[in-house]
């Protein structure tokens, strides 16, 4: 990077900060109540190492084959371009997981009826349970609460949900599955 | 106006790559023609998105067989402009879809062999594949999960799901042997630490598949002698007739985009 294309050091967390701003406000494409950073797949911004003035923006997919992943690389390209070229890096590894979805955004997944994932540890790693399937569930519903509920199926709308339904309130509702 | 065929090179590196990522392509593919067709809503939106998964990890997979073959390809070329005998994916990921049965039995035994090889993958010495291997493992297990679910439920149901289930292990049970065959690409790929020889998960895969048969009323087939070359080319018939739904676009209309 020349010297004259690098900004004053306060011109830069300025600037980053900002962007970070702007960041904050982009939805997920399939579940528009939560945002990108919510849902913990923005691993990084900072300015561009290439030497091209503009930002670098980090993200992580969610599911190997997640058709969002293009939108999403799209929509935090335009949101972010008065801020320069923008360059988006896709970073497989350490793998998301539901984890890292913060306690803003399990909320908001609440309120917006999906009910949200439990600890990964929890769930993972573990031999395969060949019980019958009501006997599984002790998920509450996000409508009503009630812990009377039955899974529909493994995989819902998209690859992220399975699908559920209350027989107490008799709403279905989803579930994002820990991962 | 037709687009040539590619190859790619013969690095044992590249080929162990190819056989996996061609493997979940395959198999993406034949899943994939269950959307609009399966039995009920819910598994129509289930297999979808584990072909979609696997779509997924295949993309990953070619790209990076791409990258280590150093011809300049990318995943695109690699998955519609190779010819049949390139493809290196075992027989049993091409055959085509059967009913619900097959297709049940056939997702979770392969279900159950990618868990066991991405358990192994996450510690490669290559660091693309090991980070790939970290986020299909986890998709891989709820695949798994939920095939073994169907497999119980069909073998454990009424006679005529029990008596589909039994024709479809019939059917399937001689391809699981190229799974563990052994051979030099294998071994070049353990003796590099990029992944494990196939071979050496047979025995567990063997006591995953044993425990959700019994479970379901079935019992392991004998041995079979039978062994198909998929991975090196060698392809049944119906292979030629899914590349040509899976490459006609590509290779009438080089490029083409939607």
């Amino acid at each position: 990077m020349s010297a004259a294309a690098q900004p004053p050091l306060s011109n830069a967390c300025g600037r980053l900060e900002a962007a970070w701003e702007v960041l904050r406000q982009i939805p997920d494409p399939e579940v528009p109540v939560i945002s990108l950073c919510e849902l913990g797949i923005v691993r990084d911004l900072r300015l561009r190492e290439d030497g091209i003035d503009g930002l670098e923006v980090v993200l992580t997919p969610t599911y190997s084959g997640c058709p969002a992943t293009e939108l999403i690389q799209d929509d935090v390209r335009k949101a972010l371009a008065p801020f320069g070229e923008i360059q988006v890096t896709l970073q497989r590894a350490p793998a998301w997981t539901t984890d890292w979805i913060s306690e803003e955004g399990r909320a908001k997944l609440k309120g917006y009826g999906i009910a949200p994932p439990g600890p990964v540890a929890a769930g993972q790693g573990q031999p395969i349970r060949l019980v019958h399937r009501a006997s599984l569930t002790k998920l509450a519903c996000p409508r009503c609460g009630s812990e009377q509920t039955e899974k529909l199926s493994a995989f819902g709308s998209t690859a992220c949900k399975a699908l559920y339904r209350c027989l107490s309130c008799r709403e279905p509702f989803e579930y994002f599955k820990p991962l | 106006m037709s687009q040539a065929s590619i190859k790619v090179g013969s690095a044992p590196a590249v080929q162990y790559l190819l056989r996996l990522g061609d493997s979940c392509l395959v198999l993406a593919q034949r899943i994939s023609e269950w959307s609009g067709h399966a039995p009920i809503l819910e598994e129509d939106l289930a297999l979808s998105n584990m072909a979609l998964d696997l779509l997924g990890q295949a993309r990953g997979l070619l790209t990076h067989a791409a990258k280590l073959d150093g011809q300049g390809h990318d995943e695109d070329q690699l998955a519609f402009l190779r010819d049949e005998r390139q493809y290196l994916n075992p027989v049993l990921m091409e055959l085509p879809r059967g009913d619900f049965a097959f297709t049940v039995l056939r997702n979770f035994a392969v279900a159950t062999w990618l868990l066991l090889l991405w358990q192994q993958l996450e510690k490669s010495s290559d660091a693309e594949l090991a980070a790939i291997a970290g986020k299909a493992v986890k998709e891989a297990a709820y695949h798994q999960q939920h095939a073994a679910d169907w497999v119980v439920r069909l073998g454990d149901g009424t006679e005529e799901s029990a008596a589909r289930l039994r024709a479809a292990l019939a059917t399937l049970w001689p391809y699981f042997n190229e799974l563990f065959d052994a051979d030099a690409v294998d071994a070049a790929a353990q003796a590099q630490g990029l992944g494990p020889a196939w071979s050496s998960l047979k025995d567990d895969w063997l006591a995953h598949m044993g425990e959700v048969l019994r479970e379901a009323g079935l019992s392991l087939p004998r041995n079979s002698a039978y062994q198909s070359a998929g991975r090196r080319g060698v392809h049944s018939e119906h292979m030629g007739h899914m590349l040509a739904t899976l490459q006609y676009l590509q290779r009438a209309y080089p490029g083409g985009r939607w």
